[in-house]
């Protein structure tokens, strides 16, 4: 498995979708200053009724869903033994790295007491009971996994710099100050290039292991997600309130993970200019409909069994919302079925884009629209909150923007060939 | 509702073949809680009350609650004296709240925590910053480690815990039974000792489920026949009498059954011992680890069928 199954995207950093991106991250970034200095109340629209707005059901308890592309490409890879599929993780793993690190900032944004959060490492405060405690943990060990997954392609690129910019830039701030460039910095830079290359070996030894380690804890997490609201039995309305919510939410994480898989990379490649990746994609594609028929059949079995299928059919504010979720979902995997939309790139992006679409409101029907604390109460986020969230989401894409430009991220092109050549030494060296 | 037992619940999981399964060994319902009725709590008898909110001041004077939210105050009292909260909030443990159907149907009611037997908001509360003290069953609130997720706002049913969102160091505000205050010094709860009409009683629970019953036996035609909270979400330690209908004075028709119990039963099996995740770890670096070992071969065969292919 080497290394060089991946190249940098070469192009521009600073293009037009940059500008606007940065313009949004700025927007976001300044209106969470002001929720620091005025409260939340200030910005949101968030009351002792709906405690939890459009941060948590979507940068969290979404935003993580959508960030689990590289949990279900680990199952892919790994588990299920697709090891050609192995090229395209990499990026799959830097979105889901910028995915749960800004959940886990969301949440810093979200909580009303944030430098509390030590208590999350003492064990006398912790609390097994609470799904909160259990899913707060996992998130973090999670996200560590994550950087840690990703640390070879900064190591690679660390290892082979030549630290041409950097280099440049000293000159010029040396220069403009007058005084001559001490060597010490280059000698400091080598050593970094040293320890580098000291440490990827040693990484790619145990890595396995992280990596093995990075599908249980989504698997634990996407579930608690789930049991989140298994409390709110009174306040969730029947349709959604079962005692399979961690079940439904494990698998829904699941399709949701190959469908935004696939989505990313016809996006990446379309924006990028490269050729689409049908195969992969429509051998990923494959699976999806199997683990959407599984999470329908739990749906449908469970409200049968509670007795709540008229409920889901009396076409009612909550049913109608039930309804669309159900038929995004349902959908989107009938196209999957056919093995001929399956070869197209257009019948892939919106089959995946219905699934996509049918899982994540699942998700908001779980934490918000299905949710009713009582008489009196109503929630629609206010505009800053949504910029924040839009500010968060529009920072993700500009650092995967600029990040598989800089670090050798995207699988590398023609890679199929270079494989075969690979092994065809190996034969040669062995025999 | 009918909820699914926890032997149905396994059958599934185990049907859809989620790895999470391994840990059906050794996992077990939570104990099941019980009643305690040594602890203390209130007794609030609506016809008793003649609405002076005596209480509701008592009740911001020993906790030093500032003034209701800015936008109920009313515009001509800037200096904030003139008090009038609409609902409990982050300045307000306890109300008054008055409830009119017809000039002859009318009722006062009191809000302020329940002081439940199962408390849902301790079970969520992922730091312990909630606890319900094993002696007394007053829920009590620590802002020293509440890390302001209001989870425990989601999971109350009486939607009690209230946040501060005006401030830019909030913490969340809830009735503590005086524990830290009045009941501290004085042995009475504020709210209970300032009531006029004795419209509220303090006590252990058992005494107040003793004297609800009196007043129910003896005054059979004033009260509805139930005291609301002997079995709400199993069990609340402040408790109603009242002559109109409880879901009309705002407190929701609820089952027996805590709906914490439900959710830690499922947590439980999920997570008992840590087996399941610690199996489900193993199984998987077991596979991936055969895989990766595999792979070399494996991609030689593949590659020998790529080049068929080609041929
Ligand atoms: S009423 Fe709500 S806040 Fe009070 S103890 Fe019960 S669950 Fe907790
Ligand atoms: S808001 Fe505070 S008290 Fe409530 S659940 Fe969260 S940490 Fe616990
Ligand atoms: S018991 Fe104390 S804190 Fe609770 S409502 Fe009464 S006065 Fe307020």
């Amino acid at each position: 498995m080497g290394h060089d199954e991946y190249q940098k995207h070469d192009a521009k950093i600073l293009t037009p979708s940059f500008i606007v991106l940065l313009t949004l991250t700025l927007i976001g970034f300044s209106l969470i200053a002001v929720r620091f200095i005025k409260g939340i109340g200030a910005v949101t629209n968030m009351s002792d009724g709906y405690p939890w707005g459009i941060w948590i059901t979507y940068d969290v308890a979404t935003g993580t869903a959508i960030a689990c592309g590289g949990y279900a490409m680990a199952i892919l890879i790994y588990i299920r033994n697709r090891m050609h599929y192995h090229p395209m993780i990499r990026s799959a793993i830097l979105t889901s790295m910028f995915g749960y690190g800004l959940a886990g900032f969301s949440v810093m944004v979200d909580v009303g007491r944030p430098w509390n959060s030590y208590n999350f490492f003492i064990p006398s405060k912790w609390q097994a009971n609470s799904a909160m405690f259990e899913v707060a943990l996992c998130v973090m060990a999670y996200t560590t996994v994550l950087l840690l997954e990703f640390l070879p392609a900064v190591l690679t690129t660390l290892e082979k710099t030549e630290w041409k910019t950097l280099q440049l830039l000293l000159d010029k701030l040396y220069a403009r100050m007058g005084m001559e460039r001490p060597e010490r910095i280059g000698e400091r830079l080598d050593k970094v290039k040293e320890v580098a290359a000291w440490l990827k070996p040693r990484l790619d030894k145990v890595l396995i292991f992280i990596i093995v380690l990075g599908i249980t804890l989504p698997t634990m997490h996407q579930s608690s997600l789930g049991s989140l609201l298994l409390i709110a039995s009174t306040k969730l309305h029947p349709l959604w309130h079962t005692g399979f919510l961690p079940l439904l939410f494990l698998i829904n994480c699941m399709f949701i993970g190959y469908s935004i898989a696939i989505l990313e990379s016809v996006i990446s490649c379309y924006a990028f200019k490269r050729p689409f990746e049908t195969k992969e994609l429509s051998g990923m594609a494959r699976i999806i409909p199997w683990l959407t028929v599984i999470w329908l059949s739990v749906v449908i079995g469970d409200l049968a069994w509670r007795g709540q299928l008229g409920a889901a059919l009396s076409f009612d504010f909550y049913s109608r919302f039930f309804l669309l979720e159900f038929g995004l979902v349902a959908g989107g995997s009938l196209l999957l079925f056919s093995g001929r939309k399956r070869e197209s790139i257009r019948w892939l992006f919106l089959s995946a884009a219905l699934i996509v679409l049918g899982g994540a409101l699942y998700r908001f029907n779980v934490y918000l629209i299905g949710f009713n604390p009582g008489k009196g109460w109503h929630y629609f986020p206010s505009l800053a909150e949504l910029m924040i969230t839009v500010g968060i989401v529009a920072f993700e894409i500009l650092g995967y923007q600029v990040l598989v430009k800089i670090l050798p991220v995207l699988p590398k092109l023609h890679t199929r060939q270079q494989l075969d050549e690979a092994a065809g030494q190996a034969v040669a060296e062995k025999a | 509702m009918k909820k699914p037992s926890r032997r149905d619940f396994l059958k599934i999981m185990g049907a859809s073949g989620a790895a999470l399964m391994a840990g059906r060994v050794g996992a077990e319902a939570s104990e099941l809680h019980q009643v305690n009725n040594d602890t203390l709590g209130m007794l609030y008898d609506a016809t008793k009350c003649v609405g002076c909110k005596a209480c509701m001041s008592a009740c911001k004077r020993v906790n030093s609650d500032y003034g209701s939210l800015a936008f109920e105050q009313a515009k001509f009292d800037s200096d904030g004296l003139w008090d009038a909260p609409q609902d409990l909030s982050g300045s307000t443990r306890t109300l008054i709240k008055l409830f009119k159907e017809s000039d002859k149907q009318w009722s006062y009611v009191k809000y302020s925590c329940m002081h439940c037997q199962k408390p849902s908001c301790v079970s969520v509360c992922p730091v312990s910053a909630m606890t319900r003290d094993k002696v007394t069953g007053t829920v009590d609130y620590n802002k020293d480690t509440c890390i302001g997720c209001r989870y425990c706002q989601i999971a109350c049913a009486f939607n009690i815990p209230k946040f501060q969102w005006d401030k830019a160091i909030p913490q969340i505000v809830k009735c503590d039974l005086c524990k830290n205050t009045n009941l501290a010094k004085k042995g009475i709860t504020a709210c209970a000792e300032v009531c006029p009409v004795g419209a509220i009683m303090f006590g252990k629970r058992k005494d107040l489920l003793e004297e609800a019953n009196r007043r129910l036996r003896e005054s059979p035609g004033k009260y509805i026949n139930h005291i609301y909270g002997e079995k709400e979400v199993g069990g609340t330690n402040h408790l109603y009498l009242s002559a109109m209908q409880f879901n009309k004075l705002g407190l929701p028709v609820l089952a027996e059954a805590a709906p914490a119990e439900f959710s830690e039963k499922i947590q439980h099996t999920i997570y008992k011992g840590f087996i399941a995740p610690v199996a489900l770890y193993g199984t998987l670096c077991f596979v991936a680890l055969k895989n990766m070992k595999g792979h070399g071969k494996h991609q030689e065969n593949e590659n020998k069928e790529d080049s068929d292919h080609g041929a």
